[in-house]
């Protein structure tokens, strides 16, 4: 299952996983969940059932007091999680079964604050011993990103990072020299959240973060469903997919439909990732 | 001509390049943010070198603001603080009634430069919300001002007056409903929108260049008092004494006298219903360093690096984060920060008001409060410049259901 590398974690899962998509002629379809929502269990079944139902990749975000990258779908989920008493244990553990139950390769995505305050060290230990593959920190810029790459890159996990519409050139290279496992590059200006289209803005990025690396490029912000998947993945090597996941189960009645609502929406945007539009 | 009341550090040495005050400060940002945080911190270092600039801003800080503002002395108030003599610096005499005028002006003008024709703000007590609405009616600017929904309702009348000056004024519903998720709620607009919008930031904490250019709008404050006290009092004070909440008006206070080494710098936070009681916005006094809002500084939070929800009676100090050269000064001693709670604030708005006839901020009365207390300690010979940041008008509601001032309650406390 886990392919177990020096450091611990599965930055190598990663990598395989996105040459695999790439050699099957097809973009990645990557979901993002946050850990605690609706309840620990519960978001653990949410991530193990995208990953079964087609997602290859699942981001599991870890939730903060201050989420101010995301909009108010990610919000009203982080701020239940919370509510819930949440704690870092959890998401890792969230991490570990998701990964153990499905063999996918699964990273955290958060703000910088909790695991400064946790501690690098613990932290990207824990996450590496827990199966993670990697991690995803927007309010991290590459500036101020060399500790938390050391222990990164010692225990063997990912440094995603973050590139906007308003990333000029020669900084895309800076940050895509710095980063590992791909590089999420953000349709738009903008907070998480679904959108009626994905930004015109969106291609030009992958196009600009492609010279600079061999990295794979992967798009998200404002996906929704199987058509802007499609879309996307015409331009880029994966898809990543948040708010419309979270959306689905907030409008479920009761947490069995929340999953079977996550499960279709993960089927539809499997296709979608499939199809050439 | 030398610019008179535009006045940034001449010496420099802190922030360093990358936005350090010692550990504290930075750049924590999105990506989406870094063009414009670099383009602010570009065009303001090309702004500091242009005359133009600092003529034009003196000229607004003069026939505008109504610069400098006066040091007054409140000897009938010093009664009641040891009989050391207290002068206050007078930033609620400014126009908009606070000192967040004179950071206001000088981004306004940076917005201009920058070609930019939106701005957006956060608010707490409202006082920089009216000073940002102020400007953009001055300038011609479109202005949107983030508010805590707490914060609309227990400062009713700075929303209105946000309004008056055509600024769109949203009550922000998320998380504590203060002034932290007001500056959320700015930074989401901020990145949505970035192409042509400022964010025209009230305070000194904030990713680099935000802390170092909000002092330098600011340090007019302490270079004015500095003058004036020695003019005045014909030495420098004992301490200089001013509320803590981001800390623009402290370090606006305190900057010009850092480098006189026997003049205290004396911060007061707000310990709410008492440090002790976990109900408080005392950072420095029981926060731990982290990150929030785009720097490194000292944070209410928990062992996760979840933020703790501050509370103050004010709403202005109701933060759970400072800015980083304020932790810089805790951590090398240079500053003292201690905590003031509600009904100390309370009480030494009131006794100014009754005894010098001037209403304070509740803000401003926390430093209040505490200069009362450092008289004390001094004694008759004592000498305190505390910065009377703010007039108390917005507080009115606030002080009226406190003490029982409307009609048929009484004076209750």
């Amino acid at each position: 299952m886990s392919s177990t590398m020096s450091g611990g974690g599965n930055i190598q899962l990663l990598s395989d996983t996105l040459a695999q998509t790439k050699a099957e002629n097809r973009a990645a379809l990557i979901a993002y969940l946050p850990a605690g929502f609706p309840t620990v269990d519960g978001g653990i079944a949410a991530a193990t059932a995208v990953l079964e139902s087609g997602a290859d990749i699942v981001e599991i975000g870890l939730p903060h007091s201050d989420p101010v990258l995301d909009g108010p779908v990610i919000q009203t989920a982080d701020d239940i999680a919370l509510r819930g008493g949440l704690k870092i244990v959890d998401v890792l553990r969230t991490v570990r079964e998701a990964h153990t139950a499905t063999g996918k390769p699964v990273l955290v995505m958060t703000y910088w604050n909790p695991i400064d305050r946790y501690g690098v060290e613990r932290f990207t230990a824990e996450l590496a011993e827990a199966g993670g593959a990697g991690c995803i920190l927007p309010d991290l810029p590459v500036q101020e990103s060399a500790q938390w790459r050391e222990h990164a890159e010692k225990h063997g996990l990912a440094t995603v990072f973050v590139v906007a519409p308003s990333s000029k050139d020669e900084r895309l290279a800076k940050i895509t020299e710095a980063g590992s496992g791909f590089v999420y590059a953000a349709s738009l200006m903008g907070v998480t959240g679904t959108r009626e289209s994905v930004g015109a803005q969106a291609a030009d990025l992958v196009r600009r973060t492609r010279a600079t690396t061999d990295l794979p490029v992967c798009v998200g912000l404002g996906v929704s469903n199987a058509r802007q998947a499609a879309e996307v993945a015409g331009f880029a090597d994966g898809v990543i997919v948040g708010s419309a996941f979270v959306q689905r189960m907030l409008d479920a009645p009761d947490e069995a439909a929340g999953l079977a609502a996550v499960r279709a929406l993960a089927g539809e945007l499997a296709d979608g990732v499939r199809r050439d539009s | 001509m030398p610019s008179e009341f535009f006045i940034p550090d001449p010496e420099g040495q802190v922030p360093s390049a990358e936005g350090y005050f010692g550990a504290f400060g930075g750049k924590f940002i999105p990506e989406a943010l870094v063009a414009a945080v670099d383009e602010v911190a570009v065009e303001y270092d090309k702004a500091k070198a242009d005359p133009a600039f600092a003529a034009e801003l003196d000229d607004l800080l003069v026939n505008y603001t109504g610069r400098p503002s006066s040091l007054t002395e409140v000897p009938r108030f010093a009664e009641h603080a040891g009989g050391a003599r207290v002068f206050l610096k007078r930033e609620d005499l400014n126009h908009t009634g606070s000192h967040k005028i004179n950071n206001v002006l000088g981004q306004a003008l940076l917005t201009k430069r920058m070609g930019k024709t939106r701005v957006i703000a956060e608010t707490g007590a409202g006082q920089h919300g009216v000073a940002t609405a102020t400007a953009c009616a001055l300038f011609g600017l479109e202005c949107t001002i983030y508010m805590g929904e707490i914060d609309t309702q227990r400062q009713a009348l700075n929303v209105a007056r946000m309004r008056m000056l055509g600024a769109e004024v949203i009550a922000v519903k998320s998380g504590s409903r203060t002034l932290k998720d007001a500056i959320n709620e700015a930074f989401r607009d901020w990145v949505a929108n970035v192409d042509r919008t400022h964010y025209l930031f009230g305070t000194v904490a904030g990713p680099h260049p935000f802390p170092a250019m909000v002092r330098d709008f600011h340090r007019v404050i302490g270079v004015e008092a500095r003058r004036q006290i020695l003019d005045r009092a014909g030495r420098l004070p004992d301490a200089a004494v001013a509320c803590v909440g981001g800390g623009s008006n402290a370090i606006g206070l305190f900057h010009a006298f850092i480098p006189d080494a026997d003049v205290r710098l004396i911060g007061c936070e707000p310990a709410g219903h008492g440090v002790e009681t976990g109900e408080h916005a005392a950072t420095l006094t029981a926060g731990e360093p982290g990150i929030l809002h785009g720097s490194r500084s000292y944070v209410l939070q928990d062992e996760e690096g979840q933020i703790t929800e501050p509370y103050s009676i004010s709403a202005g100090l109701d933060y759970p984060g400072i800015g980083p050269e304020h932790a810089y000064l805790k951590d090398s001693g240079r500053g003292e920060y201690r905590a003031v709670t509600d009904d100390a604030a309370m009480q030494a708005l009131r006794l100014l008001s009754r005894t010098e006839g001037i209403i304070p901020a509740i803000e401003s009365a926390h430093a209040l409060a505490g200069a009362l207390e450092v008289g004390k300690e001094l004694g008759k010979d004592g000498l305190l410049v505390v910065n009377l940041s703010g007039r108390g008008d917005k507080d009115m509601d606030t002080a009226a259901r406190y003490f029982g001032l409307y009609d048929g309650e009484g004076d209750a406390k």
